[in-house]
């Protein structure tokens, strides 16, 4: 067994036995308490330069298969888990996780005590740290530094590292109702899924993407996606964003996509301590008081308050949705122009599918583009 | 949206006696209710028979009505207090069936009262199986294919289509009862017909085969907004065709990928929708077909459920308590997560740890039955562990179990058994089916053979086979190092298990004390429901072993409150059930009262200790001395231990009073020698004779040479039983040296650490128990119970009576010097339980043990005195006179004493022969013996015996008849005795039929009677024999006594199998026919009415 090791940039060090490739790897740790989906989490291009820590103690017991990829490749900077599998039992697996991380250069640690270790971010933040196995266990020392060294995520901006270079096109189910123009900032595969399943066609294009991109493909309705990095940094993509809402196409956004259009609404944003990592984190409607467990994956957030009403350049605004364990703002709505988002994602995968409704609402919004989210 | 402000008062239905498929989980749940309804300042009244619950305390409730849960008796219970509305989801199917009763005989419309949780019609979605499965197309979800049939046409019509095999359900019924797999037309024939006999409704489904498939669980709560949540998924080890209650299972579940768990999800909770559970928990079984991935819905019980005992346990979420909050009115996000005190109800807890639930059989109880695992419940009992990964969990649970096996290589491997062998035994599902997938692969059996011949999915096999390299490292390794101890203990291996693989190191012992120089031991993690995401304030605690050294143990400091570990009872099994778990939990109550910091160590997850706010600290583990070991070390590494409490869980704590004083561990109460001075037959037989009381005459013989002389010595009958056991394990009554050469060769494993005693069986003598407290100055009688049935019958499937009914005051005193006596000789602290025969005016021990017993609840019930709390209270330093003086105990008297206004208690026991069959598919003999076989009890309380015994009756079994035909067969020796009894049935009208040997008797005494066949005499002509008779509906009741040892061909057995399968009474005793004849006096006679166990208390106090 190759020895490995999850260096923090406080310096604690947690052992284990190296898992999937060897090597050096640097990133934000997080935790993500998702118990099933990490074929899902670990290529959600939202994980980009993190280093992903699993508190479900066994992973891989459905090894890796043709369909579930969230994208083209695994984004997760590195992996951490306590107990991988020997073999896995599914009968849609094709390869074992340890394979699909190897052959995808991707470095983990197992035999880590996982839950020391969610305590620890818990109460110290996610912060920076490397994994490090074979011949790049060194001493403590020189690894913290190479920590040190490396960038922190407050005011990294990655959704140009993960975007599509080129735009296309991802045909609608059926008949086309609708088309729509996805930036990419992040996009997951099951995003245009469960638009096509409502007739919509998306157009897919880069982070990149002017109001004249946008208008080129003359869309029906605006989708920011989700993605990686602090939307402090995402300024291109909020002025694209304002320029959606003044000509009054209908908009939704999702996780970094509503902080882009919070910001755009002119609302800050913030860097959580530890972020909500997770498939069963409540989200409650303002309107309906009604409660959705969510698939959440973010460290930043906007500010506001439950049920908040605020004066914007496109008019009035409310904050329409909030998670009760912390008062969190999970959704925001503009009340005189079509656009709304959620921090959270409709499009699960994984995840419970509580909230695809909100693609239903979108489509609601561009049938009438003169009603409001509101 | 708050709680309803249209209810005040709510009427809680529990779930009766334990039986096999409806254990304590009932009370775990229907407690956390009535606590959450008081708390919300509602009036709760109870209606629940079981006197050995907590929910039955008088103070868990306003109005607690031990009363019998049938539609009368909880109509009366109606009338009388008059509720807003009724919740019935909490208690179990008994609860259930109620309910719908009480709808369809127009009660709850009459008396104005709501259902609340779930309403008659959604209750009747779910479990009408037509309907269920129509509401599932509804919604898009496959079901396997089936039909519902009626009778035995129907039913040969639906196989034609189906082809076998097929799985057969009854509508209605419980833990699966009556249901079965048909693989020919034989077994079709005999399942239908008895499943078509069990429902209610006469109504069978007819099912295509799952047989194979995955099998999951899902355990959902939905709130009056709509919002449903799942709190836990279960896998089952054991694939589709054994119950879920006979299953090992997983939470959570192992083997799904996210797209498959969200689509079960999705499945859940638009079935759940659409069937209208309005508020509260419910549970939904899924098959999935391996190789394809095919989802179909198997079922759904539309109220809390064993499973939901056991998600609550796995999960931190308490299912029951926010089930009662729902029904009331609160929605999810309403209400607190109690663990982080900060997050709301609405969400989805997350694991970051594996439980391992196992069942607990007792097929040893129950020679001939068939101990194959189908669809019908058989276990009694269950443990559940937690452990950072399955294996670690696993070997927790196996070792949890209290049987000969404590986990892998604990016991030798059979002989001669090869991997070919293993592969053919794992195609039939079996109690310990785990132990033969490891010999099987340790053999040579490859992962594939293994999974294909058991249907047990890969991975699981793998896992084992994971355990069997490890093994074969450890087995190898040169030393020991502490790397590879670690990894064994990381596995879940015992020190024991270790212990097994290299003997070189002296035993569990030595490897303790190995492991603990190479600082390899377990920390302590938290179960918060969050996977660690926020902080837990709850200390709900489980050990594990981690890779690093520097791993962290969550167990907070307390330095300011001593505390006291109580050691729970484990699994519950026939003679180790939930009244041990009473005591448990009465103790924790009375010492955090004192002042005391209270931490619990169990491993059963149906309990009501084991929940975690009944202590202030509750650590889910085995109770094996390596694992309390290790909670001590804990505790004592947070704060001062200042004792551990043995006495109050049974057998299983009380076995692990030697070593915790030898290791060090302040075991308070009797000290270990003193309970080996009970428990020593020698020992025990030297403190009665310098107390000068007399015991039956006994010998301890090792070999049937020497038990034939001890028994020529004493003269038969004489009572043979091992030494050192619970419930009477193994105990007969043997009237010749035939049967004692046969009870010999039985019992395998006698030795000299283990001889087995031979007693003289006092024939015809009456029995009596008494239950005392003893804090080494005085005593205080807690009660003495009379049984109704004779010497001969075990104490805990005796009915019995408090006060006694007809014992004098100088028989009384008698017992009360013997037993202060017996308390002195041994040197009690605490609890003492004596069993006493009086025969001929003498007054014999039969035996002692000082340590709580199965009576306490009944006992403290009846006398209103909470004899637990008043013993742990004793334990930790207390005096009697203390506690009087307290108001813990009465000012004055004792139980010995009660005034002569007392109510009459009565308990009766429950027993499971109707559960097994042989497996030829015939009943088992309900013939009571030494050797317990109750799965539980009830309670009937009155102002008199009669309607103390009617109801005690009408509560086990359905109500005495008060007309029609009683059959009546005796042994000679009670010829004699019947006389009385039966002149009275017949001058009450009773039809009265015996065979011939009885008959004459009856008609020289002027009773008249109609003479029938036995089932083996010759027919003369077309009249039909007794069992065809009984079978047909033709006898509302039976007596009958049997003699000699029970076995299948012993005359009477078809008798009284076939009484048991019509569910008819069957008295098998003639002191039992004598109070059955006062029982059906009294329904006769006299308006039998209910009362509340608070208003019966408060006379009795105040006329102490």
């Amino acid at each position: 067994m190759t020895g490995a090791a999850l260096v923090l940039e406080d310096g604690r060090v947690f052992r284990g036995q190296a898992f999937g490739a060897t090597g050096t790897t640097l990133g934000e740790v997080v935790f993500c308490t998702g118990m099933t989906g990490y074929q899902e989490t670990l290529t959600d291009p939202s994980y980009h330069r993190q280093i992903v820590v699993a508190t479900a103690p066994q992973i891989g017991n459905t090894g890796w298969n043709d369909e579930d990829d969230e994208s083209r490749r695994i984004w997760v900077a590195g992996y951490v888990v306590r107990d991988p599998a020997r073999v896995p039992s599914s009968w849609r697996s094709r390869r074992t996780l340890d394979e699909a991380l190897g052959e995808q250069g991707v470095v983990g640690v197992s035999g880590v005590d996982t839950r020391s270790l969610t305590r620890h971010i818990r109460e110290r933040g996610a912060m920076r740290g490397g994994v490090f196995s074979g011949d790049a266990l060194t001493d403590v020392d020189a690894m913290v530094e190479q920590v040190l060294a490396s960038p922190r995520m407050a005011g990294a901006d990655l959704a140009g590292q993960v975007t599509t270079e080129a735009g296309y096109v991802l045909p609608a189910q059926g008949e086309r109702r609708y088309r729509v123009a996805a930036l990419d900032l992040g996009i997951k595969t099951n995003t245009p899924r469960m638009m096509a399943a409502r007739g919509i066609e998306t157009h897919v294009l880069p982070v990149t993407a002017t109001i004249d991109d946008v208008l080129a493909v003359e869309p029906d309705g605006v989708f920011l996606a989700n993605g990686p990095g602090d939307p402090a940094t995402a300024d291109g993509p909020v002025e694209l964003a304002r320029n959606v809402l003044e000509r009054r196409i209908p908009l939704f956004g999702i996780c970094f996509g509503h902080q882009i259009l919070g910001r755009a609404l002119g609302r800050g944003t913030y860097k959580l301590r530890y972020g909500h990592r997770g498939i069963n984190i409540p989200v409650i409607d303002v309107d309906t008081g009604r409660v959705a467990i969510t698939s959440q994956n973010h460290g930043f957030a906007l500010d506001g308050e439950p049920g908040e009403r605020f004066d914007t350049p496109f008019g009035a605004a409310k904050i329409s949705h909030y998670c009760p364990n912390d008062g969190c703002v999970e959704g925001v709505r503009a009340l005189e122009v079509p656009a709304f988002s959620v921090q959270y994602h409709p499009e699960a995968a994984a995840g419970p599918h509580d909230a695809a409704p909100l693609f239903d609402e979108f489509v609601s919004l561009m049938e009438d583009p003169n009603a409001t989210a509101g | 949206m708050p709680r309803r402000d249209d209810i005040d008062h709510v009427l809680v239905i529990g779930s009766g006696p334990i039986v096999i498929g409806q254990a304590c989980e009932f009370d775990y749940s229907g407690t956390q209710a009535c606590r959450v309804l008081r708390e919300e300042g509602l009036r709760v009244s109870l209606v629940n028979s079981n006197p050995a619950t907590i929910m039955t305390d008088p103070e868990f409730a306003d109005a607690t009505y031990i009363e019998p849960i049938t539609v009368d008796f909880v109509e009366k219970v109606i009338a009388k207090e008059r509720p807003d509305a009724l919740l019935a989801t909490l208690g179990g199917q008994t609860a259930l069936n109620t309910a719908v009763a009480l709808h369809e005989r127009g009660i709850l419309e009459k008396y104005g009262v709501e259902l609340i949780g779930a309403d008659i019609e959604a209750i009747q979605r779910g479990e009408d199986r037509q309907r269920f499965k129509d509401i599932c197309a509804a919604v898009g979800a496959e079901t396997p294919r089936s039909a519902v049939c009626h009778s035995m046409d129907e039913v040969r019509a639906t196989v034609e289509r189906l082809g076998l095999p097929v799985v057969i359900r009854p509508s209605f019924t419980m833990g699966g009862l009556g249901s079965g797999m048909a693989h020919t037309a034989e077994e079709l024939e005999r399942l239908a017909s008895s499943g078509l006999a069990e429902s209610p409704v006469h109504e069978v489904l007819i099912e295509e085969s799952v047989l194979g498939w995955k099998e999951y669980e899902l355990e959902l709560m939905r709130d009056r907004n709509d919002n449903v949540v799942v709190i836990c998924s279960i896998e089952n080890i054991d694939p589709m065709g054994v119950h879920t209650g006979d299953s090992v299972t997983v939470a959570p579940a192992m083997t799904l990928t996210d797209r498959e768990y969200q689509h079960m999800r999705d499945v859940g909770i638009d079935v759940l929708r659409e069937v209208g559970v309005d508020t509260g928990g419910c549970n939904i079984q899924f098959a999935v077909q391996p190789e394809t991935g095919r989802l179909v819905v198997i079922e759904m019980n539309p109220r809390v459920s064993r499973s939901s005992a056991l998600a609550s346990k796995a999960t931190g979420f308490p299912i029951a308590k926010i089930a009662a909050k729902l029904a009331i009115g609160y929605t999810l996000d309403e209400i607190r997560n109690d663990i982080t005190g900060e997050t709301p109800a609405s969400f989805e807890p997350t694991l970051d740890y594996v439980v391992v639930k196992v069942p607990r059989f007792a097929f040893e109880k129950f020679p001939g039955a068939d101990p194959t695992l189908t669809t019908t419940m058989k276990s009694v009992g269950e443990a559940m562990s937690l452990g950072r990964n399955f294996v670690e969990a696993l070997g927790k649970a196996l070792r949890s179990m209290e049987t000969g096996a404590a986990g892998f290589w604990t016991t030798p491997d059979p002989a001669g058994v090869t991997a070919q062998d293993l592969l053919d035994a794992l195609r039939v599902a079996h109690d310990g089916r785990l132990y033969t997938v490891e010999r099987a692969l340790r053999l040579g059996a490859s992962v594939a053979e293994v999974s294909a011949a058991s249907g047990i999915d890969p991975w699981f096999v793998d896992q084992i086979a994971s355990l069997v390299e490890l093994r074969a490292e450890v087995i190898a390794a040169p030393v020991l190092d502490e790397p590879l101890l670690r990894r064994a203990k990381r596995s879940g291996f015992s020190d024991r298990q270790v212990a097994a693989l290299r003997p070189e190191l002296a035993g569990e012992d030595g490897v303790r004390t190995l492991r603990h120089r190479l600082g390899v031991r377990p920390v302590f993690k938290t179960v918060d429901t969050c996977a660690a995401e926020f902080a837990a304030r709850t200390p709900y605690h489980y050990s594990a072993y981690e890779l690093d050294p520097e791993a962290e143990s969550e167990v907070t400091e307390q330095r300011d409150r001593p505390k006291v570990l109580i050691l729970g009872s484990g699994p519950n099994r026939i003679g180790q059930g939930i009244e041990f778990d009473y005591s448990c939990v009465h103790a924790a109550m009375a010492l955090r009262a004192a002042g005391f910091e209270t931490v619990m160590v169990n491993c059963n997850p149906e309990t009501v200790s084991t929940d975690y706010d009944t202590s202030d600290r509750l650590y889910f583990e085995p109770l094996t001395f390596e694992d309390v070991l290790e909670v001590v070390h804990s505790e004592r590494g947070s704060g001062t231990v200042v004792g551990v409490i043995v006495q109050l869980g049974g057998q299983t704590p009380l076995g692990l009073a030697r070593r915790l004083t030898e290791a060090g561990v302040p075991v308070v109460g009797t000290p270990a020698d003193a309970i080996h001075l009970a428990e020593d037959r020698g020992a025990f037989g030297e403190v009665l004779a310098n107390a000068g009381l007399p015991a039956p005459r006994f010998g301890m013989a090792t070999s049937f040479t020497a038990a034939k002389r001890i028994a020529d010595e004493i003269g038969y009958p004489v009572l043979v039983r091992p030494s050192y056991v619970l419930g009477g394990r193994g105990m007969e009554i043997v009237y010749d040296e035939a049967s004692l050469a046969g009870y010999i060769a039985r019992a395998t494993q006698i030795t000299p650490e283990h001889p087995v005693l031979v007693d003289r069986f006092l024939d015809d003598a009456i029995e009596i128990d008494v239950d005392a407290l003893c804090d080494g100055h005085e005593i205080f009688l807690g009660g003495v119970m009379e049984h109704i049935e004779e010497a001969g019958v075990h104490s805990g499937d005796s009915s019995c009576a408090l006060p006694p009914i007809t014992l004098g005051r100088t028989d009384l005193a008698v017992i009360r010097r013997s037993t202060a006596a017996i308390a002195e000789g041994i040197g009690v602290r605490g609890l003492l339980n004596v069993q006493y025969a009086l025969k001929d005016d003498v007054l014999y021990v039969l035996e002692a043990n000082p340590r709580a017993s199965r009576t306490v609840p009944f006992v403290s019930k009846a006398t209103a005195v909470p004899l637990a709390k008043a013993a742990a209270r004793i334990m930790l330093g207390a005096t009697i006179a203390e506690l009087r003086a307290e108001g813990l105990l009465p000012a004055k008297g004792d139980g010995g004493e009660l005034p002569a206004t007392s109510p009459v208690a009565v308990k009766e026991a429950v027993l499971p022969f109707h559960r097994f069959r042989t497996p030829e598919g015939h009943g088992v003999d309900s013939l009571l013996g030494p050797e317990m076989k109750s799965t539980g009890e009830v309670m009937g309380i009155d102002a008199s015996f009669g309607k103390a015994f009617a109801k005690s009756q009408t509560a086990s079994y359905g109500s005495l008849p008060t007309s029609g035909r009683v059959f009546v067969s005796v042994a000679n020796r009670d010829k004699r005795a019947m006389v009385f009894p039966v002149k009275r049935l017949a001058d009450l009208g009773f039809e009265v039929l015996a065979t011939a040997g009885t008959a004459e008797v009856l008609r020289r005494n002027g009773i008249p009677c109609t003479e029938v066949r036995k089932h083996f005499e010759t027919p003369l002509d077309d009249q039909p024999n007794i069992v065809e008779i009984i079978r047909a509906g033709g006898v509302d009741m039976v007596i009958n006594t049997p003699y000699g040892n029970p076995g299948p061909r012993v005359d009477g057995y078809e008798i009284r199998t076939a009484a048991v399968s019509r569910d008819i009474p069957c008295v098998t005793t003639i002191q039992g026919a004598a109070a059955a004849v006062h029982g059906i006096e009294a329904l006769i006679s006299q308006e039998i009415e209910v009362e509340s166990l608070q208003a019966l208390q408060a006379a009795l106090r105040s006329s102490r």
